[in-house]
């Protein structure tokens, strides 16, 4: 609840103290407290009859904010009512992320180029789905030796259905850790027995935020960021996220000073920060670090103490010219305490099964391996998918094809997609890697301001029909830009995309 | 200080606490079976693993089924067309053939006299997730739940551990052949209440781990009395359901409510899994089913922390909608189990050891009290370390399941063949028939491995939390932990 003063009776000194500024607070004050009370007492009532879950715009829900942590929230209800936690009181709300409810109103009203073609478009989840045919084609080829075999791998039907080692099998480790070692230029070894695997790089997130900081501490990570961060911090682990704002002038890129200024505001707000969260290649913007930089984060997790999380999901999809530098090669080069750095990884992006659940945490600190070991009990990858993967990883010519191919299409869509937006007057923060462009559309939003970027975004989605993610979805800190997935689409399909903008920035454009 | 000193002390409290529940002396019996595992040929006098809950007698029929439905698995001619539509599907409702096959799944075991909603299933990481899902949705941290004891060892780890949530025991009896009563529940909430414990609900294991038996439906109904006048939530780890083998029938809370329409179905939760019923613990498929709406709706969301492989969920789909399979496989799979343990458990009445009767699951609650030097849990774990060393056989002690009463153990039979029930029966015979003719078969002396959880220092009479942390050390190629 907002305790507002109003300023200009003081301010300006009309009516005295008493009239002028102590009895309008008050009254105001009572009134924000009356609507909260009524407020509850309607949600408490509607939550008692079975709601069903669909999103609705209609009633207010009680936003997670995005800066606090879970024991700033105050609990609701009264004693014959069933209690759930205060988690899900929460959660179980419709979510007021754009980023959600966007991929809400896709699956209502999901574009299919026969069935239905005037549909939304889904352009807001970073899925590839360029490379799917190659996959398939390995499956077709290769199927005897993928699941159910005899013979040099134990595939027998024995092998996959009992109890398997809860990290992982070491088949697939060694798999992953040759896959890692192409898929990031060749320069850098991982070595097996540093990784856990998890059912997918989100309860990778989830578990090192367990491991490395209690409830109530945070993490500092760079603005705009995933929204996916949000949840996997967040929600369970309990951990806050103090947003480093980066920006335009600088292309979104880190700096140092930012991150201290960051850390020394939380230091005096008494809030302890654990580490800091990075995604390189940067989602949403599709930058990657440079070694300077990288190594400037690690002098300044040393000094700090605190830990690095590095999500390097997005390690395949370069096409720019610059070179993807994994921070685990930076880490080799140098005596640097490399307890504190610990890599996420996952095979949704770069080997398009984001369906499978694939992923990992690689560290170099034992301690923490051996706590993550312990909470993959709860996220296992499933026997069958580590036998498939295993499988298709060790075709060495194949994966080498596969990156190549992957790395060209990628490249091939992204190109012609900023080209078109070049065109059409949208400019894309420059970027090197990811499946996504950052669109800079300021120029299009009345006003310059949050309400302005949520009027544009409901404009893509109900008159455009396509779904992208506003940046405030990102946290970021200046209005106007969006997210833009080009990998749900197929190169043909770009025309189709481009024209529905079209639309709605001539509308924009017309009505300014 | 030292690196590791300042390793540790940069991780989180959840981190370095013992509330996994790795360390505990139970754990001992796995690491001696795993440096000496038996195999009938390799290894023929090595530890035979009898702590393991796992269902292995009715693999051929998952075989023959796999062989002759292609189309299940995206890795056939038959099947590969389906794999562009799976491969990017990560939507945490679940593919909708999936859901709906679970669900008429759920209702088979049940024998048909339930329907399950499929928009009410949520998908987590095999039940250990689905337990600590329910969990996070249920209670905060410093919330408890009451548990009947004897209980699964690794509720501590599921329940606990990263939720912060607490559990009190409701202790059961032997004299009663370990029944929960009302009195028993009323007395641990009322203590609970007093010691200004927020209880937050109850978790009930029907079929039981350890003990096999069944809830009787008058049980049950009190229960659900108990927790609707309380108002608090009642979760019940229904996965073993499928291993009924005997009477009495089974009956799962899903139907008692059907018939209390004044409890509020807001409190009831099921949890369940294909593990044990199924034997198919490595797709790793937890379910958690609702009455309530919140908690569908926020556990839905967090199954994005352990969401089932659109792979698996496209197989089971086929496979969990086969009726005919699933009627078969069902009546088999009791056949096998139940013939499994009348075998064994005759075999043991021979040297005169008794069992609680039980009619499901995959072990049996096995009384070993006239063989107790002395009837304490000191006596219970000397025999169990006795058993593990000179015996070989790697069964649980009660200690470890939170048991009142010194004595019992649990002896898992669905994991191995015909032939090693046999040379189980046998060693125990020799023990048994060793032991009463008074013969001194003393340890010569304890295995320095088994040591590795204790200190020097006599045991206490409640083993169960130790404070000594045991030496990290992995095992590739085994899980150092497994479930039980």
């Amino acid at each position: 609840m907002k305790l507002i003063v109003p300023l200009q009776s003081v301010v300006q000194g009309r009516n005295g103290f008493l009239l002028g500024s102590l009895i309008p607070c008050a009254l105001f004050y009572f009134l924000q407290l009356y609507l909260k009370r009524r407020r509850s007492n309607s949600s408490n009532s509607s939550n008692n009859n079975n709601n069903p879950s669909s999103p609705s715009s209609s009633s207010p829900t009680p936003v997670l904010p995005r800066s606090s942590s879970r024991s700033n929230l105050s609990s609701r209800g009264s004693i014959s009512r069933v209690r759930v936690s205060k988690l899900a009181s929460i959660l179980s709300k419709p979510d007021d992320s754009l980023y959600y409810i966007g991929l809400d109103r896709v699956l209502q009203d999901p574009y299919h180029v026969f069935v239905n073609p005037n549909g939304i478009i889904q352009l807001g989840l970073s899925d590839n789905k360029l490379c799917l045919d190659l996959i398939e084609k390995w499956l077709v080829k290769n199927l005897e030796g993928s699941v159910m075999g005899n013979g040099d791998m134990n595939l027998s039907i024995n092998g996959i259905v009992p109890y398997q080692p809860f990290d992982g099998l070491n088949e697939l480790k060694i798999a992953l850790a040759d896959f890692m070692h192409q898929v990031m230029g060749g320069s850098v070894e991982f070595d097996p027995s540093n990784m856990v695997l998890t059912s997918g790089a989100t309860p990778a997130i989830e578990i090192l935020s367990f491991c490395l900081a209690d409830q109530g501490n945070a993490f500092l990570v760079p603005t705009p960021f995933y929204p996916g961060f949000d949840r996997d911090v967040r929600w369970r682990p309990g951990i806050d996220l103090i947003p480093v704002h980066c920006r335009s002038t600088d292309n979104f890129n880190l700096n140092i000073t930012a991150l201290e200024q960051a850390f020394s505001q939380a230091r005096k707000r008494g809030v302890k920060v654990r580490g800091i969260l990075i995604s390189n290649p940067s989602n949403p913007v599709g930058n990657i670090l440079t070694p300077d930089m990288l190594f400037s984060l690690l002098d300044f997790a040393e000094d700090k103490n605190i830990h690095i999380i590095a999500d390097e999901v997005f390690a395949g999809s370069t096409y720019g010219s610059e070179e993807f530098v994994s921070i685990a090669e930076v880490l080799d080069s140098e005596y640097i305490d490399k307890s504190r750095v610990h890599i996420i990884y996952g095979l949704s992006k770069d080997l398009s099964i984001a369906g499978f659940r694939v992923g990992l945490i690689y560290s170099h600190n034992k301690t923490v391996l051996d706590a993550a070991k312990k909470m993959s009990r709860f996220a296992t990858i499933s026997a069958p998918t580590q036998r498939l993967v295993t499988s298709m990883l060790s075709d060495k010519r194949f994966i080498q094809e596969y990156i190549e191919t992957n790395r060209n299409r990628i490249r091939r869509v992204h190109d012609e997609f900023v080209d078109c937006l070049t065109k059409l007057g949208i400019k894309c923060a420059k970027s090197s890697a990811g499946m996504f462009c950052w669109a800079d559309m300021s120029g299009l939003i009345k006003p310059y301001s949050e309400k302005g970027e949520l009027e544009l975004w409901e404009k893509f989605m109900s008159v455009a029909k396509i779904n992208i993610t506003p940046g405030s979805a990102c946290h970021c800190i200046e209005p106007g830009w969006f997210r833009i997935c080009f990998t749900t689409i197929s190169f043909e399909e770009i025309p189709l995309v481009i024209e529905r903008i079209r639309k709605v920035v001539e509308t924009c454009k017309s009505s300014s | 200080m030292s690196l590791e000193n300042k390793n540790h002390q940069l991780l989180s409290k959840i981190a370095t606490n013992d509330k996994h529940g790795e360390n505990s002396p139970y754990f001992d019996g796995w690491k001696a079976y795993e440096s000496n595992p038996f195999h009938p040929t390799k290894n023929p006098q090595g530890v035979i693993q009898m702590g393991l809950a796992e269902n292995q007698l009715c693999f051929d029929l998952i075989e023959e089924w796999i062989r002759n439905n292609p189309k299940a698995s995206i890795c056939t001619p038959e099947g590969v067309n389906e794999f562009r539509n799976i491969a990017n599907f990560q939507d945490y409702h679940g593919l909708p053939e999936f859901r709906n096959a679970v669900a008429n799944f759920m209702s088979k075991v049940r024998g048909g006299r339930v329907r399950f909603d499929p928009d009410r299933i949520l998908m987590s990481g095999g039940a250990t997730g689905a337990n600590e899902l329910i969990m996070f949705c249920l209670a905060d941290p410093g919330d408890a739940f009451l548990v009947p004891s004897p209980y699964y060892p690794a509720f501590v780890r599921d329940l606990c551990w990263r939720t912060g949530v607490q559990l009190i025991p409701v202790q059961c009896h032997s004299s009663n052949n370990f029944k929960i009563t009302r009195e028993a529940l009323e007395e641990a909430y009322m203590k609970a209440q007093e010691g200004n414990i927020n209880v937050k609900g109850l978790i009930i294991t029907n079929p039981s781990n350890p003990l096999g038996t069944t809830i009787e439906k008058e049980t049950l109904k009190s229960i659900v009395s108990f927790i609707n006048e309380n108002n608090i939530h009642l979760v019940c780890d229904e996965i073993y359901s499928g291993t009924v083998f005997d009477t009495p029938k089974y009956v799962s809370v899903a139907e008692v409510i059907q018939e209390m329409v004044e409890c509020k179905k807001d409190l009831i939760h099921i949890i369940y899994s294909l593990s044990k019923d199924m034997g198919l613990p490595g797709f790793r498929v937890g379910l958690v089913y609702s009455y309530n709406d919140e908690v569908v709706n926020c556990g839905r969301k967090m199954s994005s922390f352990g969401l089932v492989s659109s792979q698996t969920q496209h197989f089971l789909a086929a496979m969990l909608s086969d009726n005919k399979f699933i009627d078969k496989f069902l009546a088999e799979s009791s056949r096998r189990l139940r013939e499994r343990r009348e075998f064994f458990t005759m075999g043991l009445e021979k040297v005169n050891i008794t069992c609680l009767p039980s009619n499901a699951g995959l072990f049996f609650w096995m009384n070993l009290r006239s063989l107790l030097r002395e009837k304490t849990f000191e006596g219970e774990m000397k025999l169990w370390r006795l058993i593990i060393n000179e015996v070989k056989l790697n069964v649980s002690p009660g200690s470890a399941f939170n048991c009142s009463e010194p004595g019992w153990y649990r002896v898992c039979f669905a994991n191995m063949d015909h032939e090693t029930v046999e040379i189980a029966l046998m060693r125990i015979r020799a023990f048994v028939n060793g032991r009463d003719k008074g013969k001194n078969i003393e340890m010569k002396r304890w295995k320095s491995n088994l040591r590795l959880s204790f200190s020097s220092r006599r045991f206490d009479e409640k083993v169960m939390s130790p404070h000594m942390m045991s030496p990290h050390s992995p095992m590739p190629h085994s899980p150092l932990v497994r479930a039980t």
